[in-house]
Order: C-alpha cells, then sequence, then structure tokens
C-alpha cells in the first residue's frame, strides 16, 4: 500500500507517480519546473511562507497568440506611453501571503518587468513592464508558467479602464471635517452665554460654522434632496424626503438667525447628522471585492478565438468580430463562442455553463454547436452560423428582466414608514404652529422650524443600514455573500423556494456509482483500479475514487481515445473501458452517465454514475416545507425523478426539462400569482431565472470561481443552513422594527422641547447624536446576537 | 485678545491640511485595498534575505 505524499508545490495528493526533485515531492512535472523556476530565481521564499501554496500550471500553448494584435492590447492596457505599459490582469488562484510574494517579485523572473502590485481583495495584479523589450504576451505567459495563470475574458475588453467610485468616501470626509470643527467652534456658546469676550467674538465663529457647513449641505448631502426630489417626483414619500426637509430647514434657519443675530444656529447638529447618515450609508455599502455579482456570459466568454482563414493560415480573431461562415480552431478546454456547425474533430462539448447538464456530450462532424459549450478532447474545427450576440445562449440576456433594476420592484421597510412618520411629523408641526400663532405669534415660525428639525429621521434612516450592514458582514464570515441590504430585507419576505438540480441540490464532486454486470474477478477489478490510475478524464478520476485500495501494478500497454475510453494491458489481460461503442456493448440507455468494461474483448457491464445530493438535502427539505412552497426546476431530463421522490418531501414540486426561458417564465408566472420567489441556482442556465426571481441565490463549490449574476452567492458547504440564513434575515427585520419604536420616542421627547417653543441648540446637539449611537449600538448588539445562533 | 484671530487662523489652516491630506490620500488609491498593505509589510526582511542567499543554496545542490 503507497502512502499518501503530498506535492510540495501544490499540495495535491501525488496518486500517480510521485517525481523527487531535491528531496522535494512533486505531483507532476508542471509543479517541478515552477519550483525549479523559483530556485533558480532565489524565490524560494515562496514556500516558507505558506504551505505548498502553488497550482499546477495549465498548457497554454497557443491560447494567448491574440496578445499579439494591437487592437486587443490596447483594450486590455490601462496605460501606454510606446515604452511602457501597465495592466491590471486578474488572477482567481491568489489567496495567500505567498501569492502576494511571489507576484510583486515578478521583476526577478523577468527584468523587464518594472514593477508588479497585488490588489488581494480584487484578486488582481497590476503589472507595468517595458513594452519595447516585452509584451504583455510574455507577461501573461510568465504568469501561466508559475501557475498563475491570468483569466482574461469578453468583459476585460468591453470594460477596459475601470472608475472606481469614491465620491461616498469623499463625501464623508468632508462631512467628518466639517463636523469636528463645528463643533469645537459651538462649543464656547453652549454654556458662557453672555460672557464678555464671547460676546465679542461669537460672530466670527458663527460665521466659520457657516462657511463649514456649506460644502456638507451642498456637496456631501447632495444625494439626499435628489433623491427626495426623485421620489416626490414619483410621488413617493421615501425616507430621504423628511431627511431633506430636516436639512434644508436646518440650514435655512441656522443662517437667519446668524444673520439676524437671534442666536448660534444648529450648524452642529446640521453637519453632524449629515456625517452619521453618510456613515450609515457607507457602512451599508460593504462590498465584497473579491466577488462579482453582475456577470453575463461576457465573463465566461474568450477574447479571441483562433481563426483558420481561406488560405488555411491560423490568425486569432476578435470574439465581436467573428461572421457568419468563418472557419474556427477551438482547442481543448476552450469555449465555443458562437453557434456553429462542426466540421472535423472528435467534439466532446461539456454544456455545463449553458445547461447546468454535467454530463458532456459527443458530437460528429455535421452536428450543430451551440455557444457556450466547452471543447473537452482535442482540437475540433467548426464554421460559425451566427455571431456572438445572436448566438443562443446570448440571446437570453436580451431578455427585460436583464435591464431592469431589483431594487425598483418593492418598497423598503423604511420608506413604507416613512411615508407615515412624514404626514404625522408635518400635522404635528401645523397643528403646533397654528396654537402658537394664537398664544404668541412671534414663536409661531420657530415652533414650525424646530418640529421639522428635531423630527429628522436620522434614527431612522440608520436602523436599516446598521442592521442590515452588520448582518450582510455576519453572513459573509458563514460564507454567504449578499449583495445588499435591500437583498436581505427580499429575503425575509420570500414564501416559494425553487430549487435548481444539477449543482444545486446535487454537488459537483462526489458521485456514486453502482455497477452492473458479471462479477470482476480480482485481477480484473485490480486492473480496472489502475487503468484507472493513469486517466485524467473526470469520469475516471471519479470512478477511481470510488473503487476500493488495489495493489499498484505497471501496465505493459496503456493507451487512451480521446472521447471514447481506455485501452490498458497486463500480462495476458486486456482491458477496455469506456463508451458502451467503444467496449462493444449495445447498451443505449441515455439518462444516465455510464462506463462500460471489457476484458480480452469479453463484456462485462457498467458502472451508473447517480448525482450525489448535498449533504443535509432531505433536513433541509423537511425543515423549509412547513413554511415555504418548493419547487425543484431542472434542464435534466427526468432520469433522477424517482431517487428524489425518496428524499423530498412529498409535497414538492419537481419539473424537469427546463430550458433557461421556461425556467424564467416560470418564476415570472408564479409572481404574477402572488408569489415571492427565492431562487437558487447556479449556472448560466440559470441567469435568467435569478434575474427574475425577488432574490436569486448562485451555489457554489468555489466561490471564486464564476457563479452568474445574483443576488448572493452561497458556498456550498453552508448550503444545508439554508433555513437558517433565512431565518435570520426575519429576525433582522424584527430588529429593525424595534429599533423604529426606540427611535420615536427620542423623537417624541424632542418634539416636547420642539412643541412648547423651547428648542435650544444644545438640546438638537446632544438630543440627534444620542438617538442616533443608540440606535447603532442596539442594532449592533441585536444583530450579533443572532449572528451567534448562526453557528 | 486679538490673538484668537491667529489662533483661529493656525488651526483651521491645521485642519484643512489634514483634510487636504485625507484627499489626496483616497485619490492615489489608498483606501481601495485595505488588506494587500498589511501582508506586504511583513515582506520587507525575505526581500533583503536575498543577497546573501545563493551560498545557502549552492550548499543545498552539492
Amino acid at each position: 500500500m503507497m502512502e499518501q505524499t503530498t506535492c510540495f508545490h501544490c499540495g495535491n495528493d501525488c496518486n500517480t507517480t510521485v517525481i523527487t526533485f531535491n528531496d522535494k515531492p512533486f505531483c507532476c512535472n508542471g509543479c517541478k519546473t515552477v519550483y525549479e523556476i523559483f530556485s533558480e530565481n532565489d524565490l524560494t521564499c515562496y514556500y516558507d511562507l505558506e504551505n505548498a501554496p502553488g497550482a499546477i500550471p495549465s498548457e497554454i500553448q497557443g491560447k494567448y497568440d491574440f496578445l499579439n494584435q494591437n487592437n486587443i492590447i490596447e483594450k486590455l492596457v490601462e496605460f501606454d506611453d510606446g515604452h511602457t505599459q501597465v495592466a491590471t490582469l486578474y488572477i482567481p488562484h491568489i489567496h495567500c501571503s505567498s501569492c502576494i510574494w511571489v507576484l510583486e517579485n515578478l521583476n526577478k523572473l523577468n527584468v523587464n518587468i518594472i514593477s508588479s502590485q497585488v490588489n488581494f481583495g480584487k484578486k488582481t495584479v497590476r503589472v507595468t513592464y517595458n513594452s519595447e523589450k516585452s509584451s504583455l504576451k510574455e507577461t501573461v505567459l510568465l504568469l501561466g508558467s508559475i501557475g498563475y495563470e491570468p483569466y482574461i475574458s469578453l468583459d476585460d475588453f468591453n470594460t477596459g479602464k475601470r472608475n472606481v467610485n469614491r465620491s461616498l468616501i469623499y463625501k464623508l470626509g468632508v462631512a467628518g471635517f466639517a463636523f469636528g470643527n463645528v463643533m469645537f467652534l459651538s462649543f464656547p456658546e453652549y454654556f458662557e452665554v453672555g460672557e464678555y469676550w464671547l460676546e465679542q467674538y461669537k460672530h466670527l465663529f458663527r460665521w466659520i460654522m457657516f462657511a463649514f457647513s456649506l460644502p456638507v449641505v451642498f456637496y456631501a448631502g447632495r444625494d439626499y434632496f435628489i433623491s427626495a426630489f426623485k421620489g416626490l417626483k414619483a410621488q413617493l414619500l421615501n425616507i430621504d424626503v423628511p431627511i431633506a426637509l430636516g436639512i434644508a430647514v436646518l440650514f435655512i434657519r441656522s443662517s437667519i438667525e446668524i444673520m439676524f443675530d437671534l442666536g448660534s444656529g444648529f450648524f452642529d447638529s446640521l453637519t453632524g447628522l449629515v456625517f452619521f447618515l453618510l456613515l450609515g450609508k457607507f457602512f451599508q455599502h460593504k462590498t465584497y471585492n473579491f466577488l462579482s455579482f453582475e456577470r453575463d456570459y461576457k465573463s465566461y466568454f474568450p477574447i479571441a478565438v483562433t481563426k483558420i482563414t481561406s488560405e488555411g493560415i491560423e490568425t486569432p480573431i476578435q470574439v465581436y468580430e467573428i461572421e457568419k461562415g468563418d472557419r474556427l480552431l477551438i482547442r481543448n478546454e476552450e469555449l465555443i463562442p458562437v453557434d456553429g456547425i462542426l466540421i472535423n474533430g472528435k467534439a466532446r462539448i461539456d454544456y455545463s455553463f449553458v445547461t447546468g447538464e454535467s454530463k458532456s456530450v459527443s458530437k460528429i462532424s455535421g452536428d450543430k454547436l451551440f455557444a457556450g459549450g466547452k471543447q473537452t478532447s482535442g482540437v475540433i474545427e467548426m464554421e460559425a452560423i451566427k455571431s456572438v450576440e445572436q448566438s443562443y445562449l446570448t440571446q437570453l440576456w436580451s431578455n427585460d428582466v436583464f435591464n431592469k433594476n431589483k431594487e425598483d420592484r418593492f418598497t423598503t421597510l423604511t420608506n413604507k414608514i416613512s411615508k407615515k412618520f412624514t404626514i404625522a411629523v408635518l400635522s404635528i408641526a401645523v397643528l403646533a404652529t397654528l396654537f402658537w400663532l394664537f398664544t404668541d405669534a412671534s414663536k409661531a415660525i420657530n415652533v414650525f422650524t424646530a418640529v421639522l428639525i428635531i423630527a429628522c429621521p436620522c434614527a431612522i434612516a440608520l436602523s436599516a443600514p446598521f442592521t442590515f450592514g452588520n448582518l450582510l458582514r455576519i453572513f459573509g464570515k458563514q460564507k454567504f455573500y449578499v449583495k445588499n441590504a435591500a437583498v436581505l430585507e427580499q429575503l425575509a419576505h420570500i414564501n416559494t423556494i425553487i430549487f435548481d438540480k444539477t449543482g444545486t441540490i446535487t454537488s459537483n464532486k462526489k458521485s456514486t456509482a453502482t455497477y452492473e454486470g458479471k462479477e470482476l474477478s480480482t485481477t480484473e477489478a485490480t486492473l480496472l483500479k489502475n487503468t484507472l490510475r493513469g486517466s485524467n478524464h473526470p469520469l475516471s478520476r471519479s470512478l477511481y475514487d470510488i473503487l476500493e485500495e488495489h495493489q499498484i501494478l505497471t501496465l505493459h500497454h496503456f493507451e487512451e481515445h480521446l472521447g471514447q475510453g481506455i485501452e490498458a494491458k497486463y500480462g495476458d489481460h486486456n482491458m477496455k473501458i469506456g463508451s458502451a461503442s467503444f467496449v462493444g456493448s449495445t447498451d443505449t440507455s441515455v439518462l444516465n452517465t455510464t462506463v462500460h468494461i471489457s476484458t480480452n474483448n469479453d463484456y462485462k457491464g457498467k458502472f451508473t454514475f447517480y448525482n450525489s445530493y448535498r449533504k443535509g438535502l432531505s433536513k433541509l427539505f423537511n425543515k423549509l416545507k412547513t413554511q415555504y412552497d418548493l419547487v425543484i426546476l431542472s434542464g435534466d431530463n427526468n432520469g433522477e425523478e424517482a431517487n428524489l421522490k425518496k428524499l423530498l418531501p412529498a409535497k414538492t414540486k419537481l419539473i424537469f426539462n427546463q430550458k433557461p426561458d421556461d425556467k424564467l417564465e416560470y418564476i415570472k408566472y408564479h409572481q404574477s400569482e402572488g408569489a415571492n420567489v427565492l431562487m437558487i441556482g447556479d449556472g448560466l442556465n440559470d441567469a435568467g431565472a435569478l434575474a427574475q426571481s425577488d432574490v436569486g441565490i448562485a451555489v457554489s463549490e468555489n466561490v471564486n470561481v464564476f457563479s452568474p449574476a445574483c443576488d448572493a452567492i452561497l458556498d456550498a458547504s453552508r448550503f444545508k443552513q439554508l433555513d437558517a440564513f433565512i431565518e435570520a434575515s426575519k429576525k433582522a427585520v424584527r430588529i429593525i422594527k424595534w429599533s423604529f419604536i426606540l427611535s420615536l420616542i427620542y423623537n417624541i421627547i424632542g418634539l416636547y422641547f420642539a412643541v412648547t417653543g423651547q428648542l435650544a441648540p444644545v438640546v438638537a446637539a446632544i438630543l440627534m447624536p444620542l438617538s442616533s449611537i443608540s440606535i447603532v449600538v442596539f442594532t449592533t448588539i441585536a444583530t450579533n446576537i443572532i449572528g451567534r445562533k448562526l453557528k | 485678545m486679538s490673538v484668537i484671530y491667529i489662533l483661529l487662523t493656525i488651526s483651521i489652516i491645521v485642519a484643512v491640511v489634514f483634510f487636504i491630506a485625507f484627499i489626496t490620500a483616497v485619490k492615489n488609491g489608498q483606501f481601495d485595498d485595505s488588506y494587500t498593505p498589511s501582508v506586504r509589510m511583513l515582506f520587507e526582511d525575505e526581500i533583503v534575505k536575498e543577497q546573501p542567499k545563493p551560498s545557502v543554496k549552492i550548499k543545498k545542490t552539492n
């Protein structure tokens, strides 16, 4: 029995052969080569920082030839002055400090690289290199050779130079700066009323405060006016209406007070209010840099493919320039960018991106190929019959759902309460003014403005951002990454949950297989296991992992036939493993994935693979069934129907053979019947459904790998906790309701001062921050308690 | 007491200087990536160590 050794470079088990170099074990030549590159260049520190941090370098021969084309380079580099170019490359493998270290020392591997800087959160490296002596292609190839192959997709082509929006930080900075200074300047007047020196200088102090508040109102607080205006225009009393009203009244009344020397104004409360509000916004805008929730097919598609010209020359061509009738060369592991017809080569296409169906399909020349499929065996030639945008898969994105903003579709809890709140505040203000008009008319305007100032719903506006913001972070730690606060609120209102099947409730990694046929002798079983060892085909690997351990043999003959199977020989035993036709069986069942076996041309039997469902699936469904309608909406055939019926609660609806469009329409129909739909999917085929649903969650085995556009990404290992996440968001909504009550109490206290006409600036300056801070403290503690229960 | 004008001017200038420093920092992208610099800081040692390293390596391969 072999002892398991792990590769010094990548940490994988050295299954097949151990390559020893410099007393260190490596699982393959690729890993060994990377180690050699590093040790020759004194970069072995790479292995000191973390254990086995590397990745196996992939075969990239010819893959990046398109980087020779200037029009493509132009789109990818950020800066180019003829001598130096700067490019930011996305590298999915970046995961530890060793990665940062080696990528920032690229200049040791190639002197023409001037500098390189890693952004760990975004998993990018920004490389500056001498473009006269080196090129983008050389840089990419270098990265590929050390196991850090960058991911260049069609998405990079359109955006090119991205602009980062930092306006919120600027605004927060301005408001904080003004708030601090205004507090300083207004402090003396809180206490020393009538003191000689203060009387002399207070006008100066007031005018400086006025100056500080100008950028706060007109720059930092601008968004509230814009949003309030938009809301009013749409006849909506959103939360920004009373806020904008409060800011405006504060500013106008304060300015008038200091102009006519009536008082010191409320500049402290004004700047403080805007600062706290922006802080809430900042907190809510917590984003996951390394995740993207907006991906469409462009993130999956290559930027260029190889075209074969009529003279038979291979040239790279930009995907957008592909025309009907072009001949394209698709290499192993490359994506088919357009619909077309197979001309020659053996195609084995993995359509899992498109259909979610995990089984790859074989095609022969003359068959139609759809865009989005991945070639998995050797090189093929095809003829394009459509352009990229008109292809079957990409057409899904022309559906209207992808252009609508989901957040516009529902009213948030805050906006719901703000309507009642605004009406109440305005009526109190009017009533109080009327009362004072008859008792003491000189105080009427004073009271009116004081009510609007003190009732400014700062605390209400902060409740939701801080509650959801904190819950977002707690969920993030539990590997459930939610796009924004609005999604959490929607999640609390779900009543129907729709699951995709393949990749969502089944796991991609482990399959189970059963054997049917003649019993295999010990020799045959040993030979089978040993034959599978040598093959890298996904099915061989799964089967290898399922079978029992056997003695290791050195095969006398081993041959892999692409797209068909493997043939091996040991002594006088000859074994064939593969498709039915390859092995010589007449079995024609197509519903399930099968691997057939024969020895010495005598058919033995077949292994049938079944989906392996995620752990805790039935338990989860049983927990969910009491509260929600459950549906399985699958793109697959119904081969698994009997199995699913056994596993899931009886009332679960099972629907098979759904095309991407069907899924979208199904959800749309149920929404029109009043359902709030949570869609859980994984592949691009679910993209339409995820966009149409009220909340779309993508399940992902590895969150760094791409998932379709969605509202949240759930790590597959946390799938069984789905019910707990939904429950937590329901509790969060309850917390927000409680904090509304809390802030209303503060408002009532403030209104007492305002209505009785005794609102001094110092009362406002204490009450407003106090209410905001206590809301922040309350929501943070309450959400942390919820979070603790999640574990 | 007119010294208060000077004091006020100085205090505001100091505040504005820090404010400008903050704005430039944001503009230069210092707030874009808050994680990598914390790791990068710890690497300084390894890079310095590299110069004398070849001698160590020769021993190893012999």
